[in-house]
């Protein structure tokens, strides 16, 4: 790969990549695309990955799961272009593969009135070791269903789903992402399981603490699109791409929205613009953010373009991911190893991701096929991938 | 009656032709999930439409209509209609 030019910025560190040579467990990246499902292996230096897929060739994955509490159950959320949703579950990484019996769905409504169908299942969640086998799912339209039973049969959390408040909450069609409104960034307290977060693409950021029979929109400090005099009291004009919770610190959450780049402490409940700080030419709009897993301070996000007609690709062809250290006062550069010009890389909200090795490893994988990776933490990026379908998700996971 | 099984759900019967019984459209494709579970659900969706790309035929004759009555001696067609890429 050729290096970086000399006109872009490029810190590099030399103690995490001499520490990544060293020995540790495997690591497994699940990559869920527009045409079916790869698992990768990487042994324990992170530097060689094994391929396993294709597996559902042909369907549309919208995320791959592994369940850290028994390390082995994988969820599939999947659907072709002409067949309706459903999910897989394998405990077996992947050697064989048993149906959801009963996929998320929503109530069928009396005759002559509109009921709503899930399109796809978009974001699986397993919930905290608290509730071994629950499983939480985020749907287009959005939708918010739950699993007892390890992902084999799926409810309805009336509560979110049947709220009477739902139209307001969740916008119409319009309000949506192209491929359909969504329901996603389904984040579980790990320090008590009835305290959940979920984003909407479009509907902002909720929150509920009983479970899911009540739910509190968390959308202030929140910006909308500018200049046009929209509301930022109407949930349906929030566009959170993606939220993650730290795991070091759960009060702490970090949100790549469509309007920039977001943290929030707990108990507060108005969001801080972060994303001021990145560089002017760059801007604060992307898709994906990744936290690390035990430091609060730091975050990765994915800068896209966002200017004009928004075409979401890296700003001027350069690729890069950007780290902040301090939680979003400032923002570092990371693109040693990509490509120097002429990459117009798009990377999904779901499509980047954080091992929890030491240093971190980051992967992201682009809609042109492409899973890069980093062992040291975003210093420095190799392809581990190339050639595959549109990636709509990647997630990191260490095995055995 | 025979069904005649779009490739796209051969994962499910891995024959082509298939024998399921049923006085209605929605009794028949309810057979089928039951030899066949999770079938359904990928033609039909929870507020019983027939999905979009989905497409039956009785006796080469299209149907949008779940509670159309079938006889033993009917043929019934799953189509897909693929499209795209």
């Amino acid at each position: 790969m050729a290096r970086s030019s000399s006109k872009k910025p490029v810190a590099r560190k030399k103690k995490p990549a001499a520490r990544a040579r060293g020995k540790g467990p495997e690591t497994l990246l699940m990559v869920a695309t527009r045409k079916g499902a790869w698992l990768y292996r990487g042994d324990g230096a992170r530097r060689s990955w094994k391929v396993d897929g294709p597996h559902f060739l042909g369907h549309i994955v919208n995320h791959v799961m592994l369940d850290p509490r028994d390390g082995k159950t994988l969820l599939v959320a999947a659907k072709t272009g002409h067949l309706g949703p459903t999910l897989f579950r394998s405990t077996d990484f992947g050697r064989t593969w048993q149906e959801s019996k009963q996929p998320p769905a929503f109530p069928k409504v009396p005759e002559g009135q509109k009921g709503r169908s899930v399109d796809h299942t978009f974001w699986l969640t397993p919930s905290t070791a608290s509730e071994p086998n629950v499983w939480y799912a985020g749907t287009s339209p959005q939708g918010l269903f739950r699993s007892e039973d390890g992902g084999a049969t799926w409810e309805g959390v009336t509560g979110f789903n049947d709220h009477p408040n739902i139209t307001a909450l969740i916008g119409g069609p319009q309000d949506g992402t192209p491929d359909g409104p969504k329901l996603h960034s389904v984040i579980v307290d790990p320090r008590d399981a009835r305290h959940l977060y979920v984003g909407m693409s479009g509907g902002g950021v909720h929150e509920t603490l009983d479970g899911g029979r009540s739910w509190e929109p968390m959308i202030k400090g929140m910006e909308v699109v500018e200049g046009f005099n929209l509301d930022p009291s109407n949930y349906a004009f929030h566009d959170p791409h993606c939220v993650r919770m730290c795991p070091s610190n759960p009060d702490r959450l970090y949100q790549q929205n469509h309007c920039g780049i977001y943290r929030i402490d707990r108990p507060s409940k108005e969001w801080t613009r972060i994303g001021r700080s990145m560089p002017k030419k760059v801007g604060d709009i992307g898709l994906p953010m990744v936290v690390h897993p035990r430091d609060d301070d730091t975050a990765w996000v994915f800068p896209m373009d966002g200017t004009m007609v928004w075409p979401r690709t890296s700003p001027g062809g350069f690729p890069s991911a950007y780290v902040t250290k301090n939680a979003g006062k400032t923002w570092r550069r990371l693109d040693a190893g990509m490509p120097p010009r002429d990459a117009w890389w798009t990377v999904k909200r779901q499509a980047m991701a954080a091992d929890t090795r030491d240093p971190v490893g980051i992967y992201f994988g682009t809609t042109s096929g492409e899973v890069w990776g980093s062992r040291d933490e975003g210093e420095r990026w190799a392809p581990i991938a190339r050639h595959l379908p549109e990636i709509y998700a990647v997630e990191a996971a260490e095995i055995g | 009656m025979q069904v005649l099984i779009p490739s796209v759900l051969l994962s499910y019967t891995k024959a082509k032709h298939v024998e399921a019984r049923g006085a209605t459209l929605a009794e028949l494709l309810a057979d089928l999930d039951r030899q066949y579970p999770g079938i359904r659900f990928r033609m039909i969706d929870e507020q019983d439409a027939i999905r979009r790309h989905v497409r039956i035929f009785i006796n080469g004759e299209q149907t949008f209509d779940l509670i159309h009555p079938l006889r033993p001696t009917d043929s019934l067609a799953i189509v897909q209609a693929l499209s795209g890429g």
